[in-house]
């Protein structure tokens, strides 16, 4: 699992808006438990602060009223929590074993290539992050990648210069 | 051909209330709450419907486990983590009949007597979530989800609770840990969720397919839904077809259709004329098949027999082109990422059989290499707190040994000049349903 990532620090201190206030005290009233809301209050946090710093885990600690080693052990398991910014569109394309049949690699080069970035790198313009994932469950429609929370399929390279275009 | 889970894919908005009503969606609900919840549960046994994550445990017998006299509440928890490799086949019940799901839980928690429910759906399905999510609302606004559901002094609520990206977390009780708000670390079975789940109140955990065939048990009853399919496998499932084939994509199929005639008749043959080299019949934990093995009967007991297993249906398909060391590192690699850390000898095992692997096809194997993959493999399987330490050893186990010389010729000749390390042929547009 994830976890080995350095955790980036956001600029200054992070506090939740009125709106995720409200937001949190409704995902707390879904759950019998305080604890069950910690998954989508880190899920809004993420969304709120665009990823979680040592800043971001003292203020879920604080809503969520766990400590502090707690938050960080769940916050570093999971792989879609991210620690540091991503670009303004993150790609991630899978590599598992339909994808792989299907020329992923191959694919993930090319967009190496058409991005200049690496798999964990933001470009210089802060429009693209890139990062490899395991089985995405598109393998009907491999090789698959995931861009701003969709699924596009079937690619080719032509395909993915028009996501990546599309997306600028 | 008959369908039943996928009946309402393609047409326009099944998604929707209005359009899942039009087309029998909720019609079953008021004959299973006219019923005695026992009787439910008596006749999803006689149905033989398995638990069709993977397990294959039977639902019917898995609901009858929990305590008649515990006075703590009672959880379904719905099992939407769809992560096993080549399995696709959840995300089009969520995605095209999401109110279908709402039934099956709505029958299923009257079984089970339990007022709430959640359904954990993998972090990266947005649009099944936002599907789902949608369906409760809309459900909830119609009186069918509620205080009173559909009219009745029966209470339902059901809660969407979004994963993290976490393999692990489809086992159950990982599930639950993660639901919990921790991570994702298996428990230790018993006591089994039956007894001791959510907060450690008497839970069942489903798969999203399984629950979607209950409201067809209550419709047909549970003798013409076991009929359907083959001896102890009740009715149908979703085959999901990956890989190198001419039409990859869901087939909904009786349990028991040969794998032979899922591949050349549903999913159009091998892609490019070329011959059939091997197959995962269910999932990538599944034990590889030979081109020899694929008359077998796709059901839990049939493959079990010949040394697989069914599990998730998720049939992945090798041509003759595939090298089948350098696809063995691709699952290698996956289970020691998703290893969770928790039990020393799959955290190792599927570390150190990754760098084995990579290392042969690296061109620097040592003879015994192939030993070597075995001898971790089984230090693995059965060492574990859950089955993915099973997981990751078994395709070893299975790939190394019926395709030995293969990696042997690897081990001797370091990279054989005529084969790249990644097989690369152009497969062209695919024709799967559009999601």
């Amino acid at each position: 699992m994830s976890g080995d990532a350095h955790m980036v620090d956001h600029p200054g201190p992070v506090s939740w808006s009125d709106a995720a206030r409200r937001e949190i005290d409704a995902i707390f009233a879904k759950y019998p438990d305080t604890k069950s809301a910690t998954l989508p209050i880190i899920w809004l946090a993420v969304r709120e602060f665009g990823w979680i710093s040592p800043q971001v885990e003292v203020i879920l600690g604080e809503v969520l009223k766990r400590p502090l080693n707690e938050i960080h052990s769940v916050v570093t398991f999971y792989t879609m929590f991210p620690q540091g910014p991503l670009g303004r569109h993150h790609i991630q394309i899978c590599r598992n074993i339909a994808c792989w049949l299907a020329n992923a690699p191959e694919l993930m080069e090319h967009l190496v290539a058409k991005l200049g970035i690496h798999p964990g790198e933001i470009s210089a313009d802060g429009r693209f992050s890139l990062e490899e994932v395991e089985c995405l469950a598109y393998c009907e429609c491999a090789p698959a990648l995931r861009i701003d929370g969709r699924y596009e399929g079937n690619l080719t390279r032509e395909k993915i210069d028009r996501i990546v275009e599309e997306a600028r | 051909m008959l369908k039943l889970v996928t009946k309402n894919i393609g047409i326009e908005n099944s998604h929707t209330l209005a359009v899942a009503k039009a087309n029998g969606v909720y019609s079953r609900v008021e004959k299973a709450l006219a019923m005695a919840p026992e009787a439910i549960v008596e006749d999803v046994i006689k149905s033989n419907l398995r638990g069709l994550g993977g397990a294959g445990f039977p639902a019917g017998r898995k609901w009858s486990f929990l305590p008649k006299d515990s006075p703590k509440p009672r959880y379904l928890v719905v099992n939407g983590d769809e992560g096993e490799p080549g399995t696709v086949k959840d995300k089009y019940i969520m995605i095209h009949d999401p109110h279908l799901l709402i039934e099956g839980i709505i029958i299923t928690c009257f079984a089970i007597r339990s007022h709430k429910a959640f359904i954990y759906i993998r972090g990266e399905y947005d649009l099944p979530i936002e599907r789902v999510e949608g369906a409760i609302a809309e459900a909830k606004a119609a009186g069918i989800l509620g205080e009173r559901v559909m009219g009745r002094d029966f209470a339902l609520d059901i809660v969407v609770h979004r994963g993290a990206g976490a393999y692990i977390c489809g086992e159950e009780t990982s599930l639950l840990e993660s639901l919990e708000g921790k991570r994702g670390w298996p428990r230790l079975k018993p006591p089994f969720p039956a007894v001791e789940g959510y907060q450690r109140c008497p839970t069942v955990v489903n798969n999203i397919e399984t629950l979607s065939y209950v409201p067809f048990v209550i419709e047909m009853g549970g003798q013409a839904f076991a009929d359907l399919g083959s001896e102890r496998n009740g009715g149908l499932r979703i085959y999901s077809v990956s890989g190198r084939v001419n039409k990859p994509g869901v087939y909904e199929l009786p349990m028991g259709t040969p794998l032979r005639q899922i591949i050349y008749d549903h999913a159009g043959g091998i892609a490019g004329g070329r011959q059939l080299k091997a197959v995962i019949p269910g999932g990538s934990s599944a034990p590889i098949l030979t081109a020899a093995e694929i008359d077998v009967p796709m059901d839990f007991d049939s493959l079990a027999k010949i040394g697989s297993m069914l599990g998730s249906a998720g049939i992945v398909v090798f041509d003759e082109t595939v090298s089948i060391p350098a696809a063995l590192l691709v699952l290698a690699r996956f289970y020691a990422h998703e290893s969770c850390g928790q039990c020393t000898p799959c955290r190792e095992g599927t570390a150190w059989m990754t760098k084995i692997i990579q290392r042969i096809l690296d061109g620097d194997g040592r003879m015994g290499d192939a030993d070597n993959l075995i001898r971790i493999a089984r230090n693995v399987l059965g060492n574990t707190i859950c089955p993915l330490g099973d997981a990751a050893a078994l395709p070893v186990i299975s790939w190394v040994t019926k395709f030995r010389p293969e990696f042997e010729e690897w081990i001797k000749r370091g990279r054989p000049v005529s084969q790249a390390p990644i097989p690369v042929t152009h497969i062209g547009e695919r024709t799967a349903v559009a999601v």
